[in-house]
């Protein structure tokens, strides 16, 4: 398939999810009923359900499940690691220690915008540390230093992390914990519209920089003779991908995996053209996150599973099959 | 821009460069100057800062003194993109993050040409095209680069930096990893397009191929240029003698009709190596 039609078939994919995504759930609903809320007819609490529950809930699965595929992918050729993904530099930490301090310290329960913002804080303070130590000297960002500055920058926050958890009771643990597995549940218009508003910016940006990126993969010195402004670009793509990242954490705690395996299962497809890998990890990852949810729904109705759970449990035999064809197998075991 | 035609392709004035946390500079006030359409050819030992004048030269490592200039402008003040399109850099080794296609290495070489997302156009198309077949690697344009041999993918980086379409050629030690055939088909290569106008900047440890392909030879030891000329002035048995510490023979190729070097056995009587700077590290890795 070409990536022309393989962008066409993820549109169609994004849209499908979104369909099957705001017509499944725990109350059962008909095609018929589903079509009609969103023209305004039918059921008031059917119209609820539909566009002020799942909606909203399907809206904010596409933007965070695609902005960390693409902030994956990004951070995948900046580190020039195959094992980055979003959260390798300290994000997840900065932002858990936020949000569990709001839990703990009783603001999450009467202010319902202080958990989002307090995760949104702490992964800031992340990204501002591990930035400074790694552009110390010379104001030259050395990537060793920026992967080394953040996986013990997000070791340091998880033992605030662990600290804060140890003084907290019961209650405060299991909501922690909760947090951490990722969830989109409480989904609504405005957090989907906070979401958007760094997601977009920053995906076009991201997007922008493919080309810079497809040279930063084949090493910063001969990405700077073929005319990359290498420290700009490396500065832009981190600070970027960051903020897209932490917008999607505070709305919807650490979702694991998707920012990993699936820019990789992208490019056993497509090849390793940022140009193409970029925008088709963002669709991929925006159908993936929007079906993981649903099944996160469903699988035990009415008990939500964390969708953290699911996007492991099905991303990785999916993931480890395609890696198995790209090895040449072409059998299914 | 105006550029006067008569200044040289690359030259360094009173370059000196040191590393951090380094006593000795990598480049001691090093003068030196590539004249347009010539090959030139730059000799050394391990260590004599040859890699290190390159980086300089392109404005990678900032000198602590003097300066470095492209094209009679100073190396610092080109945008990057149109220094990519006067200068295509070879550089001695890159590893490729995650593998693709050999045409798609190529057709990385158009970056300078193109802004933004904007797709290739028939010019870019064809300049990658010729690239291509000029390094003998259309062959296996759509293998990924994880897949080649050491030579293969010299040449497949040699194409990229010729679909650049630059007036100079930088290169380190190109020729290191490949057999005989593929080294002399890339010195032709060169040589070629030399003798058709373009500049060639050329490390290399290889002395009979620079006496036999260069123009012009400049000899580093020791961050300092030790001779500069044509062959016949440079490679002279007591220059190299001293700047390899190692005794040498020069004589004329019977075949070639250029100077041949020959290290002879190590000798009875060592000539007392010099102790400076033998505890320095290696610039260039």
């Amino acid at each position: 398939m070409s990536p022309r039609a393989w962008s066409a078939t993820l549109i169609l994919a994004v849209i499908g999810a979104f369909s099957l995504s705001v017509w499944l759930g725990s109350v059962d609903l008909t095609i018929r009923e589903t079509l009609a809320a969103f023209t305004g007819r039918g059921d008031t609490s059917i119209r609820q359900i539909v566009v002020e529950l799942r909606a909203p809930r399907a809206v904010l699965a596409i933007l965070v499940g695609g902005g960390l595929a693409l902030a994956g992918a990004v951070f995948q050729a900046l580190l020039r690691n195959p094992l980055a993904e979003p959260y390798i530099l300290g994000i997840s930490g900065g932002a858990a220690t936020g949000a569990v301090l709001a839990l703990a310290l009783g603001l999450a329960v009467s202010h319902s915008w202080a958990l989002p913002i307090a995760a949104f804080v702490g992964a800031l303070l992340a990204i501002t540390l591990v930035l400074r130590v790694a552009a110390a000297a010379d104001d030259r960002v050395d990537v060793r230093v920026l992967l080394l500055a953040g996986v013990v920058v997000g070791a340091f926050f998880t033992a605030c992390l662990s600290f804060v958890l140890s003084i907290s009771d019961a209650r405060t643990v299991r909501s922690a914990i909760l947090w951490m597995m990722g969830s989109l549940a409480g989904a609504d218009w405005v957090t989907v519209m906070t979401v958007a508003l760094y997601t977009l910016p920053a995906t076009l940006v991201l997007i922008g920089l493919a080309r810079p990126l497809n040279l930063m993969a084949i090493g910063e010195e001969t990405a700077g003779y073929l005319g990359t402004n290498v420290e700009r670009v490396k500065k832009v793509a981190y600070v970027v991908a960051s903020l897209l990242t932490a917008a999607g954490v505070a709305a919807t705690g650490i979702i694991g995996f998707v920012g990993l395996i699936v820019p990789h299962g992208v490019r056993l497809v497509v090849g390793a053209d940022y140009r193409m890998l970029l925008p088709l990890s963002f669709l991929a990852g925006a159908v993936f996150l929007t079906l993981a949810d649903v099944v996160a729904r469903t699988m035990l109705s009415p008990i939500e599973v964390p969708i953290g759970v699911i996007t492991a449990l099905v991303g990785v035999p999916l993931f480890l099959l395609l890696l198995r064809r790209s090895m040449g197998s072409t059998s299914w075991w | 821009m105006v550029v006067s035609d008569t200044s040289p392709a690359l030259a360094a004035i009173d370059l000196t460069v040191r590393y951090r946390g380094s006593s000795v500079p990598a480049l001691n006030q090093v003068n030196m100057g590539v004249p347009r359409g010539m090959f030139y050819a730059v000799l050394g030992p391990n260590g004599s800062g040859k890699s290190t004048l390159l980086r300089a030269l392109l404005g990678v490592v900032a000198p602590v003194s003097g300066h470095a200039c492209v094209a009679g402008r100073r190396v610092m003040d080109w945008e990057r993109r149109a220094l990519a399109r006067e200068v295509g850099v070879v550089p001695q080794s890159e590893s490729v993050a995650f593998p693709l296609t050999v045409r798609d290495l190529v057709a990385m070489g158009r970056y300078p040409h193109l802004r933004g997302l904007q797709a290739e156009t028939p010019d870019d198309r064809q300049a990658i095209a010729t690239a291509m077949e000029r390094c003998d690697v259309v062959a296996f344009a759509n293998r990924l680069t994880s897949t080649l041999s050491g030579g293969e993918i010299q040449r497949a980086r040699m194409a990229r930096a010729l679909a650049q379409e630059p007036n100079s050629l930088v290169l380190d030690e190109p020729t290191a990893n490949l057999d005989i055939r593929h080294e002399m088909e890339i010195l032709e290569l060169l040589r070629t397009s030399v003798d058709n106008g373009m500049t060639v900047f050329f490390i290399t440890h290889h002395l009979d191929l620079a006496a036999r392909f260069a123009d012009r030879i400049l000899l580093l030891s020791e961050g300092e240029v030790v001779a500069e000329g044509e062959p016949s002035e440079v490679l002279d048995e007591e220059t190299l003698n001293h700047v390899y510490q190692w005794p040498v023979s020069v004589a004329e190729n019977p075949v070639t009709g250029t100077l041949h070097v020959t290290p002879l056995p190590t000798p009875t009587d060592p000539t007392p190596r010099k102790s400076t700077g033998s505890s320095r590290s290696d610039p260039s890795r």
